[in-house]
C-alpha cells in the first residue's frame, strides 16, 4: 500500500526539531530501499497549528496523527504505521479524558474547527505548486478570467467578505472604487505585515499555502485591471519570504503568472517586499510608503488607496486570510460561502489561540461563535485549571474582556459594542496570575514604540501614559492617575491621525473599565493581586502546604530558596528578585504571594 | 573595522537604481556586516542619488536596521504578548546576569547581541527565544546558561 507520511515543517515544528525528524524518516525509507514493502515519501507541510505539540507526523492515507515526534520515534513508525497499518499509541494525542485520539478530525482541538482559509495547509506542500493543483488550486482563477470584473466583484460582494486585518472593511467596495478608477497603472498588494504580537495566522498561510495568497492576488487584479503587485511581508518571517518567493517562481514557471497568465493574455508580475519590523507598517498608508522606499509613517485619508495609494495610482491592498479566501469565493461562488457565520460577519475567522489556555495554536471557526466555546470547547481550559481572568483580542489596539462577558458572539461588531474588537485573530488568554495593569502597561510601551511620532497626540499622549502606568506598577501611583489615563485615552481616540493612535488606549481603557480595582490595589494598596509587578510583589511559601519536593528551589534562578528534602522550603527575601519562578514551579500551590510592604 | 566596498557595491548593485529598493538593500547590507555600515549608507546614497539624511532617516525608522556593530550572535528574546505573560521578562534578566547585557546592547566580548524583539509568530512554544536562526521553545532561566553556553564553548573552539 502507498502510504505518505506528512511531516510538519512550520517555524513551530521546526523549532521542535521537525526538519531532523523529516531528514530520518527519509535516511530511512532510501536506507531500506527495495527492501521497503511500502513505497512513501516525506512531505514537508505548513503549520498544523498546533504548535505547542509538534513535531507532528500524520501518515496517510490512514489518517493517523502523531504529536511531539523524535528521530528515535521514526524506525517504529516506519515500522508499524507505514508497513502495516498498526497504530504507535504512545505518539497518539490524549484527550481531556486521557483517551488516545487516532485521526485529526477526532481531536477535540481539530474537531469543532472550520477550515477556509486554512484549508490547504499541513495536507499539501507549500513549495510544490503541483500540490496546490491538484488541490484544486488555480481553477478560480481560470474561472476569473471567463468573467468580467463586474462580475468577479458581484461574487465576492454576495460572499459579503469584509477584511481579515482587523478593520473588517468590506472587501468588494475596496475593488469597486479601485476598478472604477480611470488611471492608470492600477496595484494590488497584500498586507502581510502581521506585527500584532500573539498572532501567527498570516505567517501560517504565507508558509504552509502560499499558492492561495498568490491566487486571491491575481483574482484581484483581474477585478480592478492591475498588471503589478506586491506581497509586503515582515522580514522577521524567513520562512513564509522564502515560500512566496519560491511560490511565484514556480507560478511563472507553469505560466500561472507573468506574461501570459494562463494563456489569457493577461499580464501580472508579484513580487515580495520584505517589512523592517515596524508595526505601524500594517497601517495600509503607512505600508505603501514602506513599499515606495520610505519611512513607514501613515498619511491622513481620504484619499484612500483605492483611488490614490503605491506611487499615486488605484491600488487595493488585502490583508492574507482575506486573500485566501477569494479562491474559495470565486470556485463555491459568494451564496456559498455567505452561508457560514452570522449576519453582519460571513465566513471564518482564523484565531492565534495563545496564552494561558492547555491547547494553543491556530484556530478556523465559523464567525459568531462564543469565547467560551473558542477558549473552553477548542482550548481546553486554562492551563493547570486556574481561574480564568481575561482574555486580549484584537491585539494592541484590542481591549482585554473579562469572564462575564465569555458568552459573546465573536465578531466584527459584538466585541467592538463592548470596547474591544476582534481585530486580526489574536486570542490572548490571562489566568489569575496576570496582572492587567502590567498588561496595559506592556501594549502602551509596545504602541509607545511603535508610534511613528508624526502627529503629536500618539507621540506625546502614549509616552504619557505609559510613564503613569510604570509608575503605578512600580509602587508611585497616586491618586487621580486613572482618572488622568481615562482623559489622555479619549484625548488619543479622537484626535490621532491613524488607527494605530486611535486605538491604542483601548488595551488601557478596557482594563481600567472591567478591572478598576486592581488598579486601586497598585495605587493605594501598594499590592499586585496577580503576584507580577515585581516591585510591588513578595512570594512566601507556605509551610503547611509544603511538601518539600525542592522543585522550587531547583526553579530558583538566584538561590534564594533552602529547605532539606520532605522539609518546608524558606525564601530569603534579600536575594529573591520575585520573578514568580517558584510559584510557576510549585505544585501543591504552596507559594503565596503578599505586597512588598509586608516584607 | 575594515569594510570591504567591493562587497558593498555587489549588495548595491543586485538592486536597480530606484529609491523603492533603498529598504531591500539595506537590509541586505544588514544581514551582511549584522550592521550597516557608514561607508555602506554613503555608497548607498550616492547609488540611489539620493540625500543620505532621508536613509538615515529610515535606517533609524525600522526596528530590522542597525548603524551600531551587533555581536556575532544575535539573541532575539520575544517579548510578543503571549511570551511577556509566560515569563519572557524574567528571562531578559537572566541573561542580562549571564551576560551583562540588556535588550539592544552587545556584551563586551563581542560574541551575543541581545534585542527584545515584538512577536516572532510562534507564540504557541512561548517564551521563545532565537539565536541567529535557531528557534528555542519554551525556555526557562533554568535552561538559559546551556543553550548560551553552547555558543561560548563553540567560540572558545
Amino acid at each position: 500500500m502507498n502510504r505518505t507520511i506528512l511531516v510538519c515543517c512550520g517555524t513551530g515544528c521546526l523549532a521542535n526539531g521537525s526538519k531532523g525528524v523529516a531528514d530520518e524518516f527519509q535516511r530511512l525509507i532510501d536506507q531500506r530501499g527495495t527492501d521497503a514493502r511500502v513505497k512513501c515519501y516525506v512531505k514537508r507541510t505548513g503549520c498544523n497549528g498546533f504548535c505547542e505539540n509538534g513535531p507532528i507526523v500524520k501518515v496517510m492515507p490512514d489518517d493517523i496523527i502523531y504529536y511531539k515526534v523524535r528521530e528515535k520515534d521514526v524506525a517504529e513508525i516506519l515500522d508499524k504505521t507505514v508497513e502495516k497499518g498498526e497504530t504507535v499509541d504512545r505518539l497518539l494525542y490524549r484527550d481531556d479524558q486521557g483517551r488516545p485520539v487516532k485521526h485529526q478530525h477526532e481531536n477535540p482541538f481539530y474537531a469543532p474547527q472550520h477550515k477556509t482559509a486554512l484549508r490547504n495547509i499541513g495536507a499539501i506542500d507549500p513549495t510544490r505548486v503541483e500540490d496546490y493543483i491538484a488541490a484544486g488550486g488555480y481553477e478560480a482563477l481560470k474561472k476569473a478570467l471567463a468573467m468580467t470584473p463586474a462580475e468577479i466583484i458581484e461574487q465576492v460582494k454576495r460572499s459579503g467578505l469584509r477584511g481579515r486585518g482587523g478593520a473588517g472593511f468590506p472587501t468588494w467596495r475596496k475593488w469597486q472604487t479601485a476598478a472604477e478608477q480611470e488611471a492608470t497603472p492600477k496595484y494590488v498588494a497584500c498586507n502581510g505585515d502581521e506585527g500584532d504580537p500573539g498572532a501567527f495566522m498570516d505567517r501560517s498561510v504565507l508558509e504552509g499555502d502560499p499558492h492561495t495568497v498568490l491566487e486571491g492576488l491575481a483574482i484581484c487584479a483581474l477585478a480592478i485591471g492591475a498588471e503589478e503587485g506586491f506581497l509586503y511581508i515582515r522580514d522577521e518571517y524567513g520562512l513564509a519570504v522564502r515560500n512566496v518567493t519560491t511560490a511565484i517562481a514556480d507560478a511563472e514557471r507553469h505560466g500561472i503568472l507573468g506574461d501570459d497568465v494562463l494563456g489569457s493574455g493577461r499580464r501580472l508580475k508579484l513580487s515580495v517586499v520584505r517589512g523592517g519590523g515596524a508595526f505601524v507598517c500594517g497601517e495600509e498608508t503607512a505600508l505603501i510608503a514602506s513599499i515606495e522606499g520610505s519611512c513607514g509613517e501613515p498619511r491622513p485619508r481620504p484619499p484612500f488607496p483605492a483611488v490614490k495609494g503605491l506611487f499615486g495610482q488605484p491600488t487595493v491592498l488585502n490583508n492574507v486570510e482575506t486573500l485566501a479566501n477569494i479562491p474559495v469565493i470565486l470556485k463555491d461562488g459568494g451564496d456559498a460561502f455567505a452561508a457560514v457565520g452570522t449576519e453582519g460577519s460571513k465566513g471564518t475567522k482564523v484565531f492565534a489561540l495563545v496564552g494561558k489556555v492547555k491547547r494553543t495554536g491556530l484556530v478556523e471557526i465559523p464567525m459568531g461563535a462564543t469565547l467560551r466555546h473558542l477558549i473552553y470547547d477548542i482550548g481546553g481550559g486554562i492551563q493547570n485549571d486556574r481561574p480564568f481572568k481575561a482574555v486580549q483580542t484584537g491585539g494592541p489596539s484590542g481591549g482585554c474582556i473579562p469572564a462575564h462577558m465569555l458568552d459573546l458572539p465573536v465578531d466584527f461588531d459584538t466585541l467592538k459594542s463592548h470596547g474591544a474588537m476582534m481585530g486580526s485573530g489574536g486570542m490572548i488568554v490571562m489566568d489569575d496570575r496576570s496582572c492587567m495593569v502590567e498588561v496595559a502597561r506592556y501594549y502602551i510601551n509596545f504602541l509607545a514604540e511603535e508610534s511613528c511620532g508624526k502627529c503629536t497626540p500618539c507621540r506625546e499622549g502614549l509616552r504619557k501614559m505609559l510613564e503613569i502606568l510604570t509608575d503605578i506598577c512600580e509602587g508611585r501611583g497616586q491618586e487621580g492617575d486613572i482618572q488622568l489615563l481615562e482623559q489622555l485615552g479619549h484625548t488619543l481616540q479622537d484626535s490621532c491621525l491613524c488607527a494605530l493612535g486611535k486605538t491604542a488606549p483601548n488595551p488601557v481603557l478596557t482594563t481600567i473599565q472591567y478591572f478598576r480595582d486592581e488598579y486601586e490595589a497598585h495605587i493605594r494598596e501598594h499590592r499586585c493581586p496577580a503576584g507580577v509587578c515585581v516591585k510591588l510583589t513578595a512570594f512566601r511559601i507556605d509551610a503547611d502546604r509544603c511538601r518539600g519536593c525542592t522543585a522550587c528551589a531547583r526553579a530558583c534562578p538566584t538561590g534564594a530558596i533552602t529547605g532539606a528534602v520532605k522539609q518546608p522550603h524558606v525564601i530569603d527575601s534579600s536575594k529573591c528578585i520575585s520573578c514568580g519562578s517558584c510559584r510557576e514551579a510549585c505544585r501543591f500551590d504552596a507559594v503565596e504571594t503578599e505586597g512588598r510592604d509586608a516584607v | 573595522m575594515q569594510i570591504d566596498m567591493d562587497e558593498v557595491l555587489e549588495i548595491l548593485h543586485r538592486y536597480p537604481r530606484e529609491k523603492r529598493h533603498s529598504l531591500a538593500i539595506m537590509q541586505d547590507l544588514q544581514h551582511h556586516f549584522n550592521y550597516i555600515p557608514r561607508e555602506g549608507m554613503e555608497a548607498l546614497a550616492e547609488y540611489l542619488e539620493c540625500p543620505l539624511s532621508s536613509l538615515y532617516s529610515m535606517a533609524t525608522f525600522y526596528r530590522a536596521l542597525s548603524l551600531k556593530p551587533k555581536g556575532k550572535h544575535i539573541i532575539k528574546l520575544c517579548d510578543g504578548t503571549a511570551c511577556h505573560i509566560r515569563g519572557s521578562v524574567n528571562l531578559a534578566g537572566g541573561i542580562g546576569r549571564l551576560l551583562g547585557i540588556g535588550a539592544g546592547e552587545t556584551s563586551a566580548d563581542g560574541l551575543f547581541s541581545l534585542e527584545l524583539v515584538n512577536c516572532l509568530g510562534s507564540c504557541a512554544l512561548a517564551p521563545v527565544m532565537v539565536v541567529d536562526d535557531t528557534y528555542y521553545g519554551k525556555v526557562t532561566l533554568e535552561k538559559l546558561p546551556e543553550i548560551l553556553n553552547k555558543y561560548r564553548e563553540e567560540a572558545a573552539g
